[in-house]
C-alpha cells in the first residue's frame, strides 16, 4: 500500500495536481479568515456560497441556465490562460495577454457592430488584432531588447485607451449609456452559433459553439507544444535562446511568432465572449479587464499544461460567479478576486513544493537503498 | 501654467519615490513588479491615518503619522515578495503579478468591510475620505499649491544617492545584484542584502501610493488600484538605467506627459486640437515605450535581477 502512495507521486502530473489542490486549499482559507475577521457569524455560509456558485439557485433549469454562463465565461480565460502559458513554454512572461484580450474585444465588436459582419470575420479580426499587438512585444523584445513584461504592461494601458476611443465612435456606442450597442439588436450574424448547444443548459442565449472552441484550442495548443517540430524549436528558443540559435533555429523568428500566436490566442479569447453577446463592452472603463490577468493565474493553478488549464479556469469562473452570491450587505463579490489572487501568489511556491517532494522521495530512496544494504551483505555471506 | 507646473512636480514626486523603491530592490538583484500593488496597500495604510487620525493634532504630527503608516504598510507588504523570491525562490515576475492583484483585491474587500460595518450595511463603496487631513499636506504661494511631499521625494532622492554610492551598505547591496556568488564568498550576506532591497522598495513604494492617491483629490476608490502607476513608475527606473539622479530626471518627463492629462483644458491650443481624452492619457505610456525602444539595446540592468540565490549553484 505504501509502496504505491510513493510511485504515484513520482509522477509529474501527480505532483502538479497536488500542487494546485494546495494551492486552491490555502487560498479558501486564507479567504475564509478574511471573512471570519469581517463578520464571523456569516462566514462559513459565505465560502460555502462561493464555493456552490449557481448550485444555489432553486430550480434545475436555473443551475442549468446559470452553468452555461459560468461556461460561456469559462471559454474566454481558457484562451488567456493559453495564450500566457504559450509564451511562458518559450520563455516568455506574456503579461500583456491582457491588452491583447481587450484589442481583441476593439476589434471584434468594431467589425461586427460598425461594418455588420458575420461572425468568422469578427472573430478573425479579434484574432488579426491580438497577433498585432503581440507581434509588437515580440518586435520590441528581438529588435530594441525591451523586456516583454514591461512593454506588455505599457501595451495593456494603450490598447485600452485605443479601444474606449475606438468603440465611443457614433454608431458603435450606444448613445443612451457607456456601453456598445448590442451586437444581437443591430447584427444577430455577428453572433456565434448555437447550433443547439443552447437547449442543452435550459435555453441560455449566452451559451454557443464558443464553449467547444475554447476547448479544441486547448488541444491544438497542446499538440503544437508537444508533438510538433515547430513546438520542439519553440521550446528550444525558451530554453536557450544562443544555443538555438547556434543549432541552425531562426531564434528571432520564434520569438515573434511566439508572441503573435500568444496574442492571437487572447484575441481570440475576447472574440468568444464578446460575440456570444453575453455583455457590451464599458467604453468608460478605467482600468484593463483582468481576463488577461486572470488567465495568468489560471495558467500556473492548471500547472502550465493546456488540459489542466481546461479545469482550471472552469474552477476559477467557478468561484468568480460564486462571488455574487454572498450576502452584500455584510460582505462584498470580491472576495472572490481575493481568492483567486492569493491561488496565484501561492502557485508561485509549486516550484518549491514540488523539488520538497523530490527530495523527499530522494531521501526515502536512500534510506532504503541503505536498508537494502547490509541484507545484500549477508546473503553473499 | 502654474497648474501644469504643480501636477507635473506632484507626479513626479510619486514616480520618483516608487522608481528609487525599484531601483533598491533590482540593484540587490529581485525585480519587483509587485511596485502596483505595494503602492495600493501603503496609499490604504496612509489614507486610513488621514481618515482617523482627529484633525486638531496639528499638521506637521498628521504628516509624520501618514507617511509613516503608508511606509510601514508598503513595507510590511513587501515582506510578501522577500519571503517568496529570496526564501522560497519563486518566480518573481509571477509573485509580483499576484501581490499587484492580492493588493487590489485585499484593499476593496478591506475598506469595503470597514464601510459596510460602519453604516450598518448602507455605504458599501470602496471609498475613503480625506479631505481635511489632505489640506494640512498643502502650503499655498498664490496659484501654486507647495506639497510637503515633493520635499519628501527630494529627501528620499539624496537619500538613496548617498545610500547606494556613499556608504558601504550601497556598494554591498550592488554587488549583491551583479553577482551574488562574489558577493557571498567575501562574507557578504546575499539573503539580508535582497532582503533590505526589498523592504527598501516597499517603503518607497508604499510612501509612494499615498502621494499619487492625495495628488488631485480628496478621496480615493480602492477598486480602481492606482491605474499602472507603479508600472509606469518601472518605466521610469528603467530609462533612468537604475542610477537616482538619472530616475529624478526621467521621473519628471513622465510627471510632465501624465500631468497634461490632468490640465491640457486649460491650454487652449490643445483644447483646440480637440483630441479626445484618451490620447492624454496614452501618451506616458506611449512616450514610455518609444523610450524604451530607443535606450534599451545596452541594458544597464543589474546582471543578476530576477535570479534566485542559491548557494550551492555557481
Amino acid at each position: 500500500m505504501k509502496k504505491k502512495h510513493s510511485s504515484i507521486l513520482r509522477f509529474e502530473g501527480v505532483q502538479t495536481l497536488l500542487a494546485s489542490l494546495l494551492c486552491i486549499l490555502g487560498g479558501l482559507l486564507i479567504g475564509f479568515i478574511v471573512l471570519l475577521i469581517i463578520e464571523p457569524s456569516g462566514a462559513w455560509e459565505a465560502i460555502t456560497s462561493v464555493l456552490e456558485s449557481y448550485f444555489r439557485y432553486p430550480s434545475a433549469k436555473l443551475q442549468l441556465k446559470y452553468l452555461g454562463q459560468t461556461l460561456t465565461r469559462t471559454a474566454p480565460l481558457l484562451m488567456c490562460s493559453l495564450s500566457v502559458l504559450f509564451a511562458y513554454k518559450v520563455g516568455m512572461f506574456n503579461i500583456g495577454a491582457a491588452g491583447q484580450y481587450v484589442a481583441g474585444a476593439c476589434a471584434a465588436l468594431y467589425v461586427g457592430i460598425a461594418f455588420h459582419m458575420p461572425w468568422w470575420v469578427c472573430m478573425l479580426a479579434a484574432i488579426l488584432a491580438g497577433a498585432l499587438l503581440g507581434a509588437v512585444s515580440g518586435m520590441l523584445k528581438t529588435f530594441c531588447n525591451v523586456n516583454v513584461v514591461i512593454s506588455g504592461i505599457m501595451l495593456n494601458w494603450i490598447a485600452l485607451y485605443v479601444t474606449n476611443m475606438v468603440l465611443s465612435t457614433e454608431g458603435v456606442k450606444n448613445p443612451m449609456s457607456p456601453y456598445t450597442m448590442q451586437l444581437r439588436g443591430v447584427n444577430p450574424g455577428g453572433l456565434i452559433p448555437q447550433m443547439g448547444l443552447n437547449t442543452l443548459f435550459g435555453n441560455e442565449k449566452s451559451v454557443t459553439i464558443a464553449i467547444p472552441l475554447a476547448i479544441i484550442m486547448a488541444i491544438v495548443v497542446w499538440v503544437i507544444l508537444n508533438k510538433t517540430k515547430f513546438g520542439y524549436e519553440l521550446k528550444a528558443t525558451g530554453y536557450n535562446y544562443h544555443a538555438a540559435k547556434y543549432s541552425g533555429m531562426k531564434e528571432n523568428q520564434n520569438i515573434i511568432m511566439t508572441m503573435m500566436i500568444a496574442g492571437a490566442l487572447a484575441g481570440m479569447g475576447a472574440a468568444l465572449l464578446y460575440l456570444t453577446g453575453i455583455e457590451e463592452w464599458e467604453t468608460t472603463i478605467s482600468s484593463v479587464p483582468a481576463m488577461g490577468f486572470n488567465g495568468i493565474a489560471v495558467a500556473f493553478l492548471g500547472g502550465l499544461s493546456p488540459i489542466g488549464s481546461i479545469l482550471a479556469a472552469y474552477f476559477i469562473q467557478h468561484i468568480t460567479m460564486g462571488g455574487g452570491n454572498v450576502d452584500l450587505s455584510v460582505y462584498c463579490a470580491q472576495i472572490s478576486s481575493l481568492i483567486s489572487s492569493l491561488i496565484i501568489f501561492l502557485c508561485a511556491f509549486v516550484a518549491f513544493f514540488k523539488l520538497a517532494i523530490k527530495n523527499h522521495l530522494r531521501k526515502r530512496d536512500e534510506a532504503a537503498a541503505a536498508a537494502a544494504l547490509p541484507k545484500k551483505g549477508g546473503d553473499n555471506a | 501654467m502654474i497648474l501644469l507646473l504643480q501636477y507635473t512636480l506632484l507626479f513626479a514626486s510619486v514616480l520618483l519615490l516608487v522608481a528609487l523603491g525599484g531601483c533598491f530592490s533590482e540593484r540587490s538583484g529581485v525585480i519587483n513588479i509587485g511596485l502596483e500593488g505595494i503602492m495600493v496597500i501603503g496609499a490604504l495604510g496612509g489614507a486610513l491615518v488621514m481618515k482617523f487620525l482627529p484633525a486638531e493634532m496639528g499638521a506637521p504630527m498628521m504628516i509624520t503619522a501618514t507617511i509613516l503608516a503608508s511606509a510601514l504598510a508598503g513595507m510590511l507588504y513587501s515582506l510578501l515578495l522577500a519571503v517568496a523570491a529570496i526564501n522560497f525562490k519563486a518566480d518573481q515576475t509571477i509573485t509580483g503579478t499576484a501581490m499587484n492583484m492580492l493588493a487590489t483585491a485585499g484593499a476593496t474587500v478591506a475598506v469595503k468591510a470597514m464601510n459596510t460595518a460602519a453604516s450598518g450595511g448602507s455605504d458599501v463603496s470602496s471609498d475613503i475620505i480625506y479631505t481635511r487631513a489632505r489640506d494640512m499636506f498643502i502650503v499655498r504661494f498664490g496659484n501654486f499649491e507647495f506639497n510637503w511631499f515633493m520635499v519628501v521625494a527630494l529627501v528620499a532622492l539624496l537619500i538613496s544617492w548617498v545610500l547606494l554610492y556613499k556608504v558601504k551598505f550601497g556598494l554591498r547591496l550592488r554587488a549583491c545584484g551583479e553577482h551574488p556568488q562574489a558577493a557571498d564568498s567575501v562574507g557578504i550576506n546575499v539573503y539580508k542584502m535582497r532582503y533590505a532591497g526589498v523592504l527598501i522598495s516597499g517603503i518607497l513604494g508604499g510612501i509612494g501610493g499615498i502621494v499619487y492617491i492625495t495628488a488631485g483629490v480628496s478621496s480615493w476608490k480602492f477598486e480602481n488600484g492606482v491605474a499602472g502607476f507603479g508600472f509606469l513608475a518601472l518605466a521610469v527606473m528603467i530609462f533612468g538605467q537604475w542610477k537616482p539622479f538619472k530616475i529624478a530626471l526621467a521621473a519628471l518627463l513622465f510627471g510632465f506627459f501624465r500631468a497634461l492629462g490632468n490640465v491640457y483644458t486649460g491650454f487652449d491650443f490643445l483644447k483646440n486640437l480637440n483630441l479626445p481624452s484618451g490620447v492624454y492619457n496614452m501618451l506616458p505610456y506611449i512616450i514610455s515605450l518609444i523610450v524604451l525602444a530607443l535606450t534599451s539595446k545596452s541594458s544597464l540592468a543589474p546582471k543578476a535581477e530576477g535570479i534566485p540565490y542559491d548557494k550551492g549553484s555557481r
